[in-house]
C-alpha cells in the first residue's frame, strides 16, 4: 500500500544526470588572448568554478534580477542624461522650443530638463527610459524583498544579505527622490519645500539642520548641485558596492530552491550558468531593458514642462511624490494637527516628525532585525536552503501581511485626494477612514492571513490523505453520486509533506535549585511565550502512517457502504491514474 | 555570535519542545526516523519536441535565429530613423492621440532592437541548450574546526608579533588617533555646509523695515502691480507678494527665498461672516489677507472655497477656516494661518503696515521663542 | 468532458478568466457610461427678457423663487450678471437634477436661443458680469513671438490663481467634502470666462482688477495651447502626476515582467 519511491535515495541521480563537479575533458588547449589573459590572470581556475554554478529556476528568483538590470539602465541611461543635464540653480530666461514657457525666468537645472525633453534627439527617450526604469527598479526591488520574505529565504545563513538587502532598498528610495527633485520644476520643488518642512520639525537641532543642508534659507541655491552630486556620485557608489556584496553572497550561499522531490536542503538542483543562465539571465537583461524602452516609447512620465518651473507661490492640485514615497506622505496627511505641543517654549511637531524623520528608518530597523528575531524566536542554528511556502510558516506569513497592509494604508493616504475626485467620495471621511484602518487593518489581515494558510495546510494533508478531486462524478448503481478522488503520486505528495512544522517551546524547568527564578528563566519565559505566538496554531504534514489509516478507513467504509465513500482505489481508480499521468505528461 | 557554541549550549537551556522528550531544539516531526514521508527523488527527464524531433530543432534554430535578425533590423530603423524623422514631426497614435514621431520610433526601433535579443536569446536557452538538471552539492557555510583553529592562531600570531597585547599604550593611543582622525573631515562638512542664520526663519520681507519704516503695498502675483481696495470684490482672491519683492526681482537675487516666506492670500468675505474680532481689526471692512504658506511643511495653501470660506492645502490637505481666523478645522496642520495687517494707504491703495506678528511657515524648535 | 473542463485547471486559466471578466465589465461600463455632454454654445443674438422670464418661472422658479430673490433651496441670482447664467445653463449644471455637494457639469437642456433668454432676464435683475466680448475669448495661437510670450504669460498666471485647485494641466483636484474642481479640458474658452468672472460653486471670482480681460484671455489661450499640445512623452495618463505613474509601473511594468519570467521558467514543449 504505501507508495513511497524506495528506490532511490532523494539525492541519488539519475541515469543521464551529471554531477556538478563533473568536468569535461578539455577539447582543445586555452590559446591566443584567453591564454594571455590566464597567464597574467589565472582566470581559468575561476572560470570554471563559475561556469559550472547551478541557479534553480522559478520565476520568482527573476524578481532580484529585473531590480538589477533596471539598475543597470538607470546608471547607463543617467550616465547619459549627465551630458545635458545642468544641476544650477542660478535662474535664466527660457529660449528653448517649448512654447509656452518662452521667456519664463527658471533654474538653470529646470531649463536643462526641458532642452533634454525637446531639443536633444532622443533626449526625451532616455530621461523615459531613466525614470521608467527608476520605477520598475524600486517596485522590483520591494517585490524581490516580499518573495525573499515570504519564502523565509533570509534564514541562516543568508541574514546578512538580507540586511544589506533592506539597506538596498533604502538607498533605492533616497535615490530615487533625489533623482525625483533635480529638474527643480513645480512639483518637485513643492517636494524639497515639504522635505525642508520636515527637516525644521527635528526637535532641538531641525532649523541648523535645515540650513545646513540647503546652505542657507530654503531654496537658495545649493540643494539642486548638493542633490546632484548625492544621486549620481554619493548613493550610486554605495548603492554599487553593497549590490556587489550582495550578489556575491548570492553565489557564496548558493541559490536556495523551492521544495520538490530530489530537491534538499543539501544539494541545489538547476542549470548551470554556462550556458544556460548566460543565456537566460543574460537575455532577460535585454528583456527588461527592452521592455522599459518599448514603454517610455508609449508612455509619457514625469511630463515637466507642463508642471512649469518652481517657485515657492504657485502649487498644483494633486502634489505628491513619486510612489516609493508615498507611503510617507500618507502618513503625514493621516497625522492629526493636535499631536503638536510647546513646551518652554519650545515646539514639538509631532504631527510632522514621527511621519517623516522616524518612519522611514524605523520601519527599515524593524524590516533589517526581522531576521534575528524569528531566529530567536525559534531557536534554530540550522542552515535553511530549501524555501517554505508561505503557507507552511502561517504566522510569519501573516506578519508580513499585516505589515503590508499598514504599508498600503499609508500608500492610499498619499492618493486621497485622487481616490476623491475619482470615487466622488469625500476626501475628509476617506482620509477618516485611513485613520481607522491604519490600526484595524494590520490585526484583521493577520488574523485572515493565518486562518487562510492554515486552511491551505489542512487542504494539503487532505489531498495527501483522500487524494485529488478529479472531476469525474460517478453514479452508483443505488443512485449514489460521488466524485473520484485520484491518489497523488509520490512526486506531486512530495511537495505537501516535506516541510517541518515547528511546534511551541515549553518551559521544563524555571527555577534553580533554590526554587528562585534565574534572570535567565525570565528571558526564556519570553521566548516561550513568543513561540506560542508563533506556533501554536499548527498543521502537521501528514504521515505515511496517517495515510495508511486513511486507506483503512476507506477500505472499512467500502466494505460498509458497498461501493466506498470516497473510493480511492475502486477497479477502475487504477486506469484513472493511469490517464492523468499521461495527461500531465502531454501538458 | 557564534552558533556553533549556541548550539551546543541550546541543549542545556531550559527551552524544549512541547512534545518532544530530551531531544534538543527540534520538534519531534523532524528528528529522523519518525513517521514521515521520504524524498522520492527526482522525477524523470519529460524530453522536448526539440530533443527527439530535428525538424522541431530545427524550426527552433530558425526561430531564434528571426528574432535576432529582427532586432538587427529594430537597430536599423533607429538609427534611419534618428537622422530621417525631423524634430517636429508629430502623428497621431490610437489610444495616445497627437504625439512626437521621433519619440515613438526611435523608443520603438530601440525596445525592439533590445528586446528581441533578450527573447532570442531565452527561446534558445529553452529549446536547444540542454535542459538537463544539474544537481549541485551544498556545504556547510561554517569553517571546520581545525580552518577555524587554524584562522585564530595565524591571526593572534600576528597580533602577537606587533607586541600589542604586552604594550597597551600602542593599543590605546592608536585607538584613540583613529578615532579622532575622522573630526577633521566632519567638522569640515558639518562646519561649512551652510550658513546657519536661524533667526531668518522668523523673518519675512513684509517687515516694514526693509522698506524705510514705510507700509509695504499688496502686489498682485506674478504681475507686481499695487492693489487697490475698492478692486477687491466679494467672493475675490488674490495672490499677493510684497512690494518690496520688486528690489529682489531687479537684482535677480533671491527671488525665490524671499518669496518662499512672503506668499499671501487677500480675499474679501462679508465682514459679519468673521467671528473673530482681531480679524476683523487686522482687515479692512472683510478685506482680509493671511500667509498662504502651510503651517504644515510650507506648501502654499492656495485652494479657496468661495462659498464655505475654507482654505485647503493641496499637499496634506490641512483646512483652514477663514471665519474663525484661520483656524485649523482639519488635517494635520496644528497652528493656524498668521494674518498680515492691512489697512488702506491715502492713494487707495492696500498696505501692511506692520508685517507679520509671528513667524510664517511650518514649525521649528525655536519657533515660538 | 469537453476541451474546456479539461483546461480548467491550466495555470493561464485565471488568467484568461481575468482578463475576461475585465473586459466583459469594461465594455458594458464604456456602453453604460452616460456620454459627456456637448457643451457647445455659440453666441446668442436675440434677448427676450420676457421669453427669459417665461422659461425661469417655468424652469427655475421652484428653487431660485419667482422673482429670482433666491428660496431655501436656491440663491438669489439678483446681480449674478447673464455670465453667470450663461455658465450654469450652458455647461447642463442648471437646472440642478438633485440635491448634490455641487452642480455637475451634466447635458444641456436648453437651446442657445433660450440660454441668451434667461441671461437677459436675469441680467435685467441688478447689474452683473455680462457675457464677455468676443474678443476676450478668441484664443490666441502660438506662432509669432508675440504670441507665444502672451501664452507663456498666462501659463504663468494659471499656475499661480488656478494650479491649486484645477492641477497642473487642467486636469481638476479635489475639495473639501466631496467637492472638486472640475477639469478644463474640453471646455469654451467662453464658459472658461464666464467662470473666472462670475465664481461658480466653490471657485472664487476673478474680476476684471484681479484679472484683467487680456489676462484671462492669456490664461485661456495657455490651456487651449496645452490642451492643443502634441503629447511629446507618449500616453499621458490623465495628467495626474506621479499616482499614476506609480500604478502603471506596478501594473503593467511588473506585470510584463513577471510574464515574461514566467514564460523564461517554464518549461519548453
Amino acid at each position: 500500500m504505501s507508495t513511497i519511491n524506495e528506490t532511490r535515495p532523494a539525492d541519488a541521480l539519475r541515469a543521464g544526470d551529471r554531477q556538478a563537479d563533473e568536468h569535461a575533458s578539455a577539447t582543445k588547449p586555452l590559446g591566443g588572448i584567453a591564454g594571455w589573459m590566464d597567464d597574467r590572470l589565472g582566470g581559468a581556475k575561476g572560470v570554471s568554478f563559475l561556469a559550472k554554478k547551478v541557479f534553480p529556476d522559478h520565476w520568482s528568483f527573476m524578481l532580484g534580477e529585473i531590480a538589477m538590470y533596471s539598475m543597470i539602465v538607470c546608471l547607463l541611461t543617467g550616465a547619459f542624461l549627465t551630458f545635458w543635464f545642468v544641476p544650477s540653480a542660478t535662474q535664466v530666461v527660457y529660449d528653448g522650443s517649448y512654447v509656452p514657457l518662452q521667456g519664463v525666468t527658471m533654474s538653470d537645472a529646470y531649463r536643462s530638463t526641458l532642452g533634454i525633453s525637446f531639443d536633444i534627439r532622443g533626449g526625451l527617450l532616455i530621461r523615459q527610459i531613466h525614470h521608467w526604469a527608476a520605477l520598475i527598479f524600486v517596485v522590483a526591488v520591494f517585490v524581490h524583498m516580499a518573495r525573499v520574505f515570504f519564502t523565509g529565504a533570509f534564514r541562516k545563513p543568508r541574514e546578512i544579505n538580507w540586511v544589506f538587502g533592506t539597506i538596498l532598498s533604502l538607498l533605492a528610495c533616497i535615490e530615487g527622490f533625489a533623482g525625483y527633485s533635480l529638474p527643480d520644476d513645480l512639483l518637485s520643488g513643492t517636494g524639497i519645500r515639504a522635505m525642508n518642512g520636515f527637516i525644521q520639525s527635528a526637535p532641538v537641532i531641525g532649523s541648523y539642520l535645515s540650513y545646513f543642508i540647503f546652505g542657507g534659507a530654503f531654496p537658495g541655491e545649493a540643494i539642486i548641485p548638493r542633490l546632484y552630486s548625492v544621486h549620481v556620485l554619493l548613493i550610486p557608489a554605495i548603492l554599487v558596492g553593497l549590490f556587489t556584496a550582495h550578489i556575491l553572497l548570492v553565489f557564496l550561499h548558493k541559490h536556495t530552491q523551492f521544495p520538490g522531490p530530489g530537491r534538499t536542503n543539501k544539494n541545489v538542483v538547476g542549470y548551470p550558468l554556462m550556458p544556460v543562465y548566460i543565456a537566460k539571465a543574460g537575455g532577460f537583461f535585454f528583456i527588461v531593458f527592452g521592455v522599459i524602452a518599448l514603454i517610455s516609447a508609449v508612455v509619457t512620465i514625469n511630463p515637466i514642462w507642463a508642471y512649469g518651473p518652481y517657485d515657492p507661490s504657485p502649487i498644483t492640485a494633486g502634489s505628491q511624490p513619486d510612489w516609493y514615497m508615498g507611503f510617507a506622505d500618507g502618513a503625514l496627511r493621516l497625522l492629526p494637527g493636535f499631536l503638536e505641543f510647546e513646551t518652554f517654549g519650545f515646539t514639538w511637531s509631532m504631527n510632522i516628525f514621527p511621519g517623516s524623520l522616524i518612519l522611514l528608518p524605523l520601519m527599515w530597523t524593524i524590516i533589517g532585525v526581522y531576521p534575528f528575531v524569528e531566529a530567536w524566536v525559534t531557536g534554530d542554528k540550522r542552515e535553511h536552503h530549501l524555501l517554505d511556502r508561505p503557507r507552511n510558516a502561517p504566522t510569519r506569513t501573516a506578519i508580513g501581511i499585516a505589515g503590508i497592509s499598514m504599508y498600503v494604508v499609508l500608500f492610499l493616504a498619499a492618493g486621497n485626494d485622487l481616490m476623491a475626485i475619482k470615487l466622488h467620495l469625500s476626501i475628509n471621511d476617506i482620509t477618516q477612514t485611513l485613520r481607522v484602518l491604519f490600526f484595524v487593518a494590520p490585526p484583521v489581515a493577520f488574523w485572515i492571513t493565518k486562518r487562510i494558510c492554515l486552511s491551505l495546510q489542512r487542504a494539503d494533508r487532505q489531498k495527501v490523505l483522500h487524494g485529488r478531486e478529479t472531476g469525474t462524478i460517478w453514479r452508483h448503481a443505488d443512485g449514489r453520486f460521488e466524485e473520484i478522488h485520484a491518489p497523488l503520486t509520490p512526486e506531486e505528495r512530495w511537495v505537501l509533506v516535506q516541510h517541518e512544522s515547528l511546534e511551541p517551546l515549553e518551559l521544563t524547568a524555571g527555577k534553580d535549585a533554590n526554587g528562585v527564578d534565574s534572570p535567565i528563566a525570565r528571558k526564556e519565559r519570553l521566548r516561550a511565550k513568543f513561540s506560542r505566538f508563533y506556533f501554536r496554531d499548527r498543521v502537521a504534514p501528514a504521515t505515511p502512517s496517517e495515510l495508511e489509516a486513511a486507506h483503512h478507513e476507506h477500505d472499512d467504509h467500502a466494505a460498509a457502504l458497498d461501493g466506498g465513500h470516497e473510493a480511492i482505489e475502486p477497479a477502475a481508480a487504477g486506469q484513472e491514474r493511469e490517464t492523468v499521468k499521461a495527461d500531465k505528461q502531454h501538458g | 555570535m557564534n552558533d556553533h557554541e549556541t548550539t551546543d549550549h541550546g541543549k542545556s537551556t531550559a527551552l524544549v519542545p512541547a512534545s518532544s522528550d530530551g531531544h534538543d531544539l527540534l520538534p519531534a516531526s523532524l528528528i529522523t526516523g519518525v513517521d514521515q514521508f521520504e524524498n522520492p527523488g527526482l522525477p524523470p527527464h519529460i524530453h522536448r519536441a526539440a530533443d527527439d524531433d530535428p525538424a522541431a530543432a530545427k524550426r527552433a534554430e530558425r526561430q531564434v535565429a528571426t528574432l535576432f535578425g529582427l532586432s538587427m533590423l529594430a537597430t536599423l530603423v533607429f538609427v534611419v530613423s534618428y537622422f530621417a524623422v525631423p524634430d517636429e514631426a508629430t502623428f497621431f497614435l490610437p489610444g495616445v492621440g497627437l504625439t512626437k514621431t521621433q519619440n515613438v520610433v526611435l523608443g520603438l526601433s530601440l525596445g525592439f532592437s533590445i528586446f528581441l535579443i533578450g527573447i532570442g536569446a531565452v527561446h534558445w536557452a529553452k529549446t536547444l541548450m540542454s535542459d538537463e538538471e544539474i544537481v549541485e552539492e551544498r556545504h556547510e557555510q561554517a569553517s571546520t574546526a581545525e580552518q577555524r583553529a587554524k584562522a585564530v592562531a595565524v591571526v593572534s600570531e600576528g597580533v602577537g608579533s606587533t607586541q600589542l597585547p604586552r604594550r597597551p599604550v600602542l593599543k590605546y593611543s592608536l585607538g584613540g588617533a583613529l578615532g579622532l582622525f575622522i573630526l577633521p573631515l566632519g567638522l569640515q562638512v558639518a562646519g561649512s555646509l551652510g550658513p546657519t542664520n536661524i533667526e531668518e526663519l522668523k523673518h519675512t520681507i513684509w517687515d516694514p523695515k526693509d522698506n524705510g519704516g514705510k507700509p509695504i503695498r499688496l502686489m498682485r502675483d506674478p504681475e507686481m502691480t499695487p492693489i487697490r481696495f475698492d478692486e477687491v470684490t466679494s467672493g475675490s482672491v488674490f495672490h499677493v507678494m510684497p512690494e518690496t519683492l520688486q528690489k529682489y526681482i531687479d537684482e535677480g537675487k533671491h527671488v525665490l527665498e524671499a518669496k518662499a516666506k512672503a506668499a499671501v492670500i487677500l480675499i474679501r468675505l462679508d465682514p459679519d461672516l468673521i467671528k473673530v474680532q482681531k480679524a476683523k481689526d487686522w482687515g479692512v471692512d472683510g478685506v482680509v489677507a493671511y500667509s498662504k504658506i502651510c503651517t504644515h511643511v510650507g506648501c502654499a495653501v492656495g485652494l479657496y472655497e468661495q462659498q464655505t470660506h475654507h482654505l485647503l492645502c493641496p499637499c496634506h490637505q490641512s483646512t483652514f477656516d477663514l471665519t474663525e481666523d484661520c483656524a485649523v478645522i482639519f488635517g494635520p496642520a496644528k497652528r493656524a494661518l498668521p494674518q498680515l495687517k492691512i489697512t488702506v494707504d491715502d492713494a487707495g491703495y492696500l498696505v501692511a503696515p506692520a508685517g507679520f506678528a509671528e513667524p510664517v511657515g511650518p514649525s521649528f524648535w525655536e519657533r515660538a521663542r | 468532458m469537453n476541451a474546456l473542463a479539461t483546461r480548467r485547471r491550466h495555470p493561464a486559466a485565471i488568467a484568461v478568466l481575468l482578463l475576461l471578466g475585465l473586459l466583459v465589465t469594461g465594455g458594458a461600463y464604456s456602453f453604460l457610461a452616460p456620454k459627456d455632454a456637448n457643451a457647445a454654445a455659440s453666441a446668442a443674438a436675440a434677448d427676450d427678457v420676457a421669453k427669459g422670464k417665461d422659461l425661469f418661472i417655468a424652469n427655475c422658479a421652484s428653487c431660485h423663487g419667482v422673482g429670482a430673490q433666491g428660496t431655501k433651496s436656491g440663491p438669489s441670482l439678483v446681480g449674478v450678471g447673464a455670465a453667470s447664467v450663461d455658465f450654469q445653463v450652458g455647461t447642463g449644471r442648471m437646472p440642478l437634477a438633485g440635491p448634490n455637494v455641487q452642480a455637475p457639469q451634466n447635458k444641456v437642456k436648453f437651446d442657445d436661443e433660450q440660454i441668451a433668454a434667461l441671461a437677459a432676464f436675469v441680467a435685467s435683475l441688478g447689474p452683473g458680469p455680462a457675457i464677455p466680448e468676443e474678443k476676450y475669448t478668441t484664443v490666441i495661437e502660438p506662432g509669432t513671438p508675440e504670441n507665444n510670450k502672451a501664452i507663456a504669460e498666462g501659463g504663468e498666471i494659471f499656475r499661480v490663481n488656478c494650479a491649486m485647485c484645477h492641477n497642473f494641466a487642467g486636469a481638476g483636484g479635489a475639495l473639501t467634502r466631496g467637492k472638486y474642481a472640475p477639469a478644463l479640458d474640453g471646455v469654451t474658452p467662453r464658459h472658461m470666462y464666464e467662470a473666472m468672472v462670475s465664481g461658480p460653486q466653490s471657485m472664487p471670482v476673478f474680476n476684471d482688477t484681479n484679472l484683467t480681460p487680456e489676462s484671462k484671455q492669456k490664461v485661456i489661450s495657455y490651456l487651449k495651447a496645452q490642451e492643443n499640445q502634441t503629447n511629446v512623452g507618449g500616453l499621458t495618463l490623465g495628467n495626474l502626476g506621479p499616482v499614476s505613474e506609480g500604478l502603471f509601473a506596478w501594473v503593467f511594468g511588473l506585470g510584463i515582467l513577471i510574464g515574461c519570467a514566467v514564460w523564461l521558467g517554464k518549461k519548453a514543449a
